[in-house]
């Protein structure tokens, strides 16, 4: 399948998740479950998400200056950068520590 | 009422520029892992949810399946399904506004919204900062393609490090308290053991799954994870989303 076809079905589903919630009758909103797995998996997938692209390789893992880059993006975070400027800070780390001959 | 004296405007507009701005680091990273210009324009345009469109290229660009990237972004979406509900209690929509505002239903429509207490200042600001932040997120997008397009090598721009530390940065505020932590470290840990053995993108998919039995099996905060990428009111005096949903039944 080409990719415009799962960049469009993931709109559609978007979408769809977005409507659903202006159609289910407001009791859903007393069960707490619901809310609570779109939490946590709101967490989980973004924690996720940081650890694959800072330190997966295809199907391995691998150490190199996308490490640093999330280092120095946890230490601008902590001081309270906003998030572009963090976004920057860790392209910017990236570069610097491959100049330095860490890949 | 002029609309510049409405308290929920001027914060919606305020959070439109802030969440607008790094649509930048959206386009450029998009283009950056694969995707074309008109690509990267529709998941804006028609996905408009930040989370899940990072989510999307995260995946392709680390060389996982279209299909898993799809999963990923789909799995993020939920919680604009529980942000729908929510809105649609508190604010009642009716006709052709609950098609369109659905689409804004995104974190910071929903908290711009919810941190207000009259009805009236609760629907101005969803509709400000749902209109803001489409326009600006969709403008800068483009920008942010354009000039990713004309970068040449991203590994020599960090522009990997830049996704690390977008994905990081959305992580962050969702971080309030030892449960959230704990649940972020398990599932971090699920796609490390995962990495090896799983296709690339499906890691995230299975950590996914842990966090959905976290949530299903454990007695948390039922807005735990439920807090805005780019906080509207700051952080001090912002209602939670699960009181604003207490507040419109």
């Amino acid at each position: 399948m080409s990719l415009w076809f799962w960049i469009l079905v993931s709109c559609v589903l978007a979408y769809a998740w977005k409507l659903v919630g202006y159609f289910v009758p407001a009791r859903f909103l007393e069960n707490p479950r619901m809310s609570r797995i779109a939490g946590t998996m709101t967490i989980g997938l973004l924690a996720s998400l940081t650890v694959v692209n800072a330190a997966a390789a295809g199907q391995a893992l691998a150490a190199d200056a996308r490490l640093g880059a999330l280092a120095a993006a946890a230490i601008a975070l902590a001081l309270r950068a906003p998030f572009l400027l963090v976004v920057i800070v860790g392209a910017g780390t990236a570069a610097l520590l491959r100049m330095a001959g860490w890949n | 009422m002029k609309l510049a004296a409405s308290p929920a405007v001027r914060v919606g507009i305020s959070i439109s520029i802030a969440t607008g701005l790094y649509g930048v680091s959206f386009g450029a990273l998009s283009v950056t892992s694969g995707l074309d210009f008109w690509q990267t324009m529709a998941l804006s345009l028609l996905l408009f949810s930040g989370g899940s469109q990072f989510a999307f290229i995260g995946v392709v660009g680390g060389g996982g399946s279209g299909i898993a990237a799809m999963s990923a972004a789909t799995l993020l979406g939920m919680r604009n399904g529980i942000y729908g509900m929510q809105l649609n209690a508190l604010l009642r929509p009716e006709g052709w506004r609950k098609y369109v505002g659905a689409q804004l239903t995104i974190d910071e429509s929903t908290a711009t919204s919810t941190g207000q207490a009259d009805p009236a200042e609760q629907r101005r600001g969803f509709w400000a900062a749902g209109i803001g932040i489409y326009v600006l997120w969709n403008l800068f997008t483009a920008v942010g393609a354009l000039a990713g397009s004309g970068l040449g090598d991203p590994k020599q721009w960090g522009l990997d490090g830049a996704a690390v530390a977008a994905f990081l940065a959305l992580l962050w505020p969702r971080l309030k308290g030892r449960e959230p932590v704990a649940i972020a470290v398990v599932c971090a840990v699920a796609t490390v053991l995962a990495v090896p053995f799983v296709p690339a993108g499906v890691p995230i998919l299975v950590a996914a799954l842990v966090a959905a039995l976290i949530g299903w099996f454990s007695h948390g905060r039922s807005d735990e994870g439920l807090e805005p990428d780019v906080e509207p009111y700051g952080g001090h005096h912002r209602q939670g989303h699960g009181d604003a949903a207490e507040a419109g039944q």
